[in-house]
């Protein structure tokens, strides 16, 4: 198992490595100017010092390469010297003091570094679409077991109608759907997510909650909709096999045949398939994002390639392929811890 | 001493061939009667067909151009007002109403559909070729399998909706330039889905492939000398038909909503041709005063793709010989 991670973990770097070279080479073609908003007055060899400053001068293959370093090296390092020296989970340990003013990767929009940039939208994003994933499986995984262990019954076949609903109803419907109604018409809730928002006392808890409900109920949705059609599926896999047949025979309850038997073992595929959504949450949440005004990492995104910030684009690009690698090899390797019977080696 | 041997002897009754009571059936009969009885996939079925007839023969008998501005008649109200308004500003004339610049809702419903199930349909065949092709391709030739197969993984790896958002700013005024607005953005939303979208079929026939080549009708059609290419036209594609439906009709729920997607992040088509998705991004502003604008394409992208989804779960269970005939 070790040594199936490690290959994999090993592998995975070539794979990035080819990602971010593509996306570079393509974001290369873009027709946009980043020269194109600054004055006709400013004289042409201006405007060249200014390009050759964004380091447009070079020969693509330098220019990867030069935005290899950086992501690949240096931003690490101002990153372990954050965590050492303001973050509360290593901050008692001794600053390191590894970054030496080195050129970062910088925003055409705003002319800072662009992991500063993600660092301050990532807590949005997480606590936005990280409440509604854990939301979505709390939800799910019961809906799934009951409706197979009923299959065909009334609660199946509404459940069935459900998830069916919400895998073909998009989030930029259910978005100002939810919007119309709680907001417009019923007032309960704030259309607009405000990130600005602290949380110091009861008062201000409520509101955060208030403003989180319908962007967590949009994500949600559809991420049930998913899940529960896999844990059904793969419970009623479970519940025909013969081992269950022999926990019933030797006179063990319904309640431990199903939570403790059955449900361990059909919990094995969609654990996985939790892994495997969780990138897939960090790009599907670009559309939800936009629809309540949550300025996180999708939001970022697209304000990015509306404003043709290639540096950004690229980097969060590669930040969402580097998730999906991650997590694809996460999904791999619980697979075999889970269950015994899968060998890798 | 012996008995005589009659001329003819009667056959042993357990020898005699049975007629068969049935006449023998197709393998699509069969299928065709499952999903019959499948409630969902019947309605699913008959509500795409429905839809289908409507965006393609409706322009021709609801005449209007959708994008004719009528500035006098903006802001009408669907006909349906009256029964609990009387006064709301709605009329014959625009059944559904009008927008804010006077545009009729049926007409631009009706053009809006038209372009989204052209996309859907266009960009779901064009990735099932992609994937089926790169599916057999890598099932069949093992000095393939390597390659197209990373191939395959490094595709799953790329975060998808960013990518298409990407190639969709880079690529929209090339192609605009020489095939029109229109059209230059129909290539390039149709290319770009079915590029990033191939993958699970390529798997699902690479899989079945890899399975029906080693069976002995394959290595009789071989050994009497027939050549790969007719050996995967006659023999292996009509045997991975169906994994192939099902990934057709979930390929082509994703499609429309991935296109309505993108015209609602302002990235689809030019502004004043109509899509589903681009009329729900419109009316978002005024969703307050005019709901219906906004409930109106949502509730028909909704539909559509629910009943893709529909018909595809049907055909799943109608396709799977296991299942079928319970």
């Amino acid at each position: 198992m070790l040594t199936f991670a490690a290959r994999r973990l090993i592998l995975s770097i070539p794979t990035l490595l080819f990602i971010s070279f593509v996306v570079f080479m393509l974001l290369q073609l873009a027709p946009g100017d980043p020269m194109a908003q600054v004055p006709l007055t400013v004289p042409p060899e201006v405007k060249e010092k200014m390009r050759q400053a964004l380091g447009l001068g070079e020969p693509p293959l330098v220019q990867y390469w030069k935005w290899l370093v950086q992501v690949g090296w240096i931003e690490p390092k101002v990153f372990i010297d954050w965590l050492t020296r303001e973050s509360w989970l290593l901050g008692w340990l001794p600053d390191t003091q590894l970054y030496n003013g080195e050129l970062r990767v910088i925003s055409w929009q705003t002319r800072s570094p662009v992991m500063d940039i993600v660092i301050q939208r990532i807590p949005q994003t997480l606590w936005v679409v990280g409440i509604a994933y854990l939301v979505a499986i709390l939800v799910a995984l019961p809906i799934g077991i009951y409706s197979a262990y009923r299959q065909y019954s009334v609660f199946d076949q509404a459940g069935t109608f459900v998830t069916m609903v919400g895998f073909s109803i998009p989030p930029f419907f259910t978005g100002p759907l939810l919007i119309v109604i709680f907001s417009v018409q019923l007032g309960w809730f704030p259309s607009i997510y405000d990130t600005t928002h602290v949380v110091n006392d009861w008062a201000s808890f409520k509101v955060q909650l208030q403003q989180m409900i319908m962007p967590v109920m949009v994500l949600a949705f559809q991420i049930t909709a998913q899940l529960s059609r896999y844990m059904r599926a793969s419970t009623l896999d479970n519940l025909n096999q013969d081992y269950v047949r022999t926990a019933r025979a030797k006179g063990l309850s319904e309640a431990v045949v199903v939570m403790s038997h059955v449900v361990r073992n059909s919990m094995i595929p969609v654990v996985t398939v939790i892994a495997l959504g969780i990138p897939s949450i960090f790009g599907g949440a670009i559309i939800t994002e936009n629809v309540f005004k949550v300025n996180g990492i999708g939001q970022l995104l697209i304000t990015a390639l509306f404003a043709n910030d290639l540096p950004m684009v690229m980097t969060l690009t590669f930040i969402f392929a580097v998730l999906i690698v991650m997590f694809n090899l996460i999904a791999d390797v619980l697979y075999g811890v889970l269950d015994p019977r899968i060998r890798y080696d | 001493m012996t008995e005589p041997v009659p001329a003819t002897p009667s056959p042993i009754e357990a020898l005699k061939d049975k007629e068969p009571s049935k006449a023998p059936r197709s393998q699509w009969k069969d299928v065709w009667d499952q999903l019959r009885h499948h409630k969902g996939a019947m309605f699913g079925g008959s509500f795409l067909i429905f839809i289908t007839l409507a965006v393609l023969l409706g322009p021709y008998i609801w005449q209007v151009d959708p994008q004719k501005l009528d500035i006098r008649n903006k802001d009408m109200r669907p006909i349906y007002h009256l029964l609990w308004d009387s006064d709301a500003k709605a009329a014959w004339s625009k059944p559904l109403g009008s927008d804010q610049l006077g545009r009729d809702n049926l007409a631009q419903m009706l053009a809006g559909g038209r372009a989204s199930m052209a996309v859907g349909w266009a960009a779901m065949v064009l990735s099932l070729l992609i994937g089926t092709l790169i599916g057999v391709l890598a099932g069949y030739f093992k000095r393939l399998d390597g390659l197209l197969m990373r191939t395959t993984d490094l595709f799953l790896a790329l975060p998808i909706l960013p990518l298409l958002l990407v190639a969709v700013t880079l690529f929209r005024q090339p192609l605009r330039s020489s095939f029109g607005p229109e059209g230059g953005m129909f290539i390039l939303i149709v290319t770009v889905i079915a590029i990033t979208s191939w993958m699970p079929t390529a798997r699902i026939v690479r899989g079945d492939i890899l399975a029906i080549k080693e069976r002995e009708f394959v290595l009789a059609a071989r050994s009497i000398g027939t050549t790969s290419g007719k050996i995967i036209r006659r023999h292996l594609l009509p045997n991975v038909l169906s994994p192939i439906m099902v990934s057709a009709a979930l390929g082509l729920a994703t499609a429309i909503i991935t296109e309505s997607a993108l015209s609602f992040l302002g990235v689809g088509f030019p502004s004043d041709f109509p899509t589903w998705g681009k009329m729900l991004a419109d009316a978002v502003q005024r969703m307050e005063q005019f709901p219906e604008r906004v409930l109106l394409p949502g509730i028909a992208i909704s539909l559509t793709v629910l009943s893709v989804n529909y018909l595809g779960d049907g055909l799943r269970d109608a396709l799977d010989p296991r299942i079928r005939g319970r």
